[in-house]
């Protein structure tokens, strides 16, 4: 198999205690021992239960923090901070609100020091693309959350990174915004060819969009499971949707993930804003 | 034209300008009917009056001007000041940790208090009451700046990170612009105490300025001559106060306009 484009090595994160001190307190450990690869133009998703660690794993391989131990890899190189193979997008579109849409979009290219005439025509490109091409003037809070998020996937597109991180991106829209993203951002994926790390809670949203699931036990979290989806048409979440198998493969997952068991801690149900 | 008569119609602006008519009317008239003599309430037209003798005697235009421009420079001085050092703190949180306790102390000591001393150091020139308008600016102005440092969203941070930003980037594509509605209330306040600080230095020493007029007037038992004083000042405060609001308008017209009811 060709090198894979992302590589979790043996990969564990852990926090110092709190209450510093006042004795020693046991560190908080994120994440134990991951190991996890993501190949060429393979969607990946990452589920588990709210603190298991999913979003730590997403920071360490946008380079924005490190390892305790073990290593990441993208492209064969050891991630030592941020870099130009990745890019992140998050459950907040994060626009900068005195920003245009436009000028969104160039931000990546710009703090990169691409000169202003070929950014502007590369954010114009992956506009059009995300079908916001009649929005380049307008400011983030003139848009939907949905076109809001579409543009966020421009700006990530934009820097044309060769991983691209997503960290529950659709669970701040309403649930039709949400199956209209789902479709766009899966033919985006299949018509770029990019590979993707997507963490999600919705585990509809994981079977449909992906190739292989990965789960995640309790904290601290590692990964105890891996389906692969053999349902074809990834670029369409739609018609898999319709598909049979699906249902199976859901079923799997809340059995994977004991939700049927606690009803007090279903997944997809919550703020997770600290993992 | 139809539309200036509409806005005037608003019963917002008409109630206002009916208070304002009310106001004078109430001024001119009430001191007299309820037996108050000129020296404690002068009435609208002594005033008025009084304006026009010290336009004439007084040099009024020039002292206005003198305390305009020490408004001016004050405020624009005493601005780029907490700027600067609340940018610069914001940017280091080991200086901030360091200098807090003392910028602290000096935000609580009352800045008018050293009016005397920097009178006393500089004489009787307009450095003193620029300082002292510096001073009561600064802070304000440092510590909204500073507040909005510390509050910006750490993803949007993580975000400019992701894309290899340096500090300096991270600085002047993010938390700079991103600090502008609270460096503008910080200005707004900031605007009107700006002619506090002048007016104070002023009254404390020399003989330029409306502050000076305004103990002039005191010590010659002549409240209308303070009361014109007062009310100059008050146009002064308001062209300041005005020029932040032009400037915050032209900087900030990205966020979402206030529902304000039909124009």
């Amino acid at each position: 198999m060709a090198q894979p484009r992302l590589e979790f090595r043996k990969v564990t994160r852990s926090f110092p205690g709190k209450g510093r001190g006042r004795g020693l307190v046991e560190p908080l450990v994120a994440v134990a021992d991951v190991s996890l690869t993501v190949a060429d133009g393979e969607v990946v998703s990452l589920i588990g239960p709210s603190g298991c660690g999913k979003s730590t794993l997403l920071t360490m391989a946008a380079g924005l923090d490190r390892p305790t131990k073990g290593e990441v890899f993208v492209d064969g190189e050891s991630v030592e901070g941020p870099n130009r193979h990745v890019a992140f997008m998050l459950q907040k579109d994060l626009l900068l609100p005195w920003r245009t849409i436009l000028e969104n979009v160039e931000l990546g290219l710009e703090i990169r020091g691409e000169p202003r005439q070929s950014r502007r025509a590369k954010a114009k490109e992956q506009l059009a693309r995300c079908h916001l091409d009649k929005f380049y003037n307008h400011y983030p809070h003139q848009l939907s959350g949905g076109m809001r998020q579409r543009a966020a996937l421009a700006r990530t597109l934009a820097v044309d990174p060769d991983v691209i991180l997503l960290d529950e991106p659709f669970s701040a829209v309403d649930a039709q915004t949400k199956m209209i993203l789902q479709s766009d951002f899966g033919a985006t994926f299949a018509a770029t060819r990019k590979t993707a790390l997507f963490i999600t809670h919705d585990l509809a949203e994981a079977v449909a969009l992906s190739d292989r699931v990965l789960v995640m036990s309790h904290r601290p979290g590692t990964i105890i499971r891996e389906l692969t989806i053999d349902i074809p048409d990834r670029a369409n979440p739609f018609a898999r949707r319709q598909d049979p198998r699906m249902g199976r493969y859901v079923g799997e997952l809340v059995e994977l993930l004991h939700i049927n068991e606690r009803g007090d801690q279903a997944p997809n149900h919550g703020g997770n804003a600290h993992d | 034209m139809t539309s200036l008569l509409a806005s005037l119609m608003r019963p917002g602006v008409f109630g206002s300008l009916l208070l304002a008519v009310a106001f004078a009317a109430a001024w001119e008239w009430l001191p007299g009917l309820a037996g108050i003599p000129p020296f404690i309430i002068p009435p609208l037209s002594d005033v008025l009056a009084e304006s026009l003798r010290m336009l004439r005697i007084d040099a009024l235009i020039t002292h206005t001007g003198i305390t305009l421009a020490e408004v001016a420079v004050g405020f624009l001085l005493g601005c780029l000041l907490g700027m600067v050092v609340g940018y610069g703190l914001g940017m280091s949180p080991t200086a901030e940790m360091m200098l807090s306790p003392y910028i602290l102390a000096l935000q609580i000591a009352p800045k008018v208090a050293f009016a005397p001393l920097f009178v006393m150091w500089f004489g009787y020139t307009v450095y003193p009451k620029i300082l002292v308008a510096v001073l009561i600016v600064f802070f304000p102005v440092m510590v909204n700046v500073l507040g909005a440092m510390r509050t910006v969203d750490r993803d949007m941070v993580n975000l400019v990170r992701s894309f290899s930003a340096g500090r300096f980037q991270i600085f002047w594509k993010l938390e700079f612009p991103a600090s502008m509605p609270a460096l503008f209330s910080g200005l707004r306040i900031a605007s009107t105490l700006a002619v506090i600080g002048v007016v104070v230095g002023e009254m404390v020493g020399g003989n330029t300025g409306l502050g000076y007029l305004l103990v002039f007037g005191e010590g010659q038992a002549n409240t209308a001559m303070v009361f014109v004083t007062i009310i100059l000042l008050t146009v002064i405060g308001i062209l300041a106060y005005a020029a932040v609001i032009i400037a915050e308008r032209s900087v900030l017209h990205y966020l979402p306009k206030r529902n304000l009811g039909p124009a």
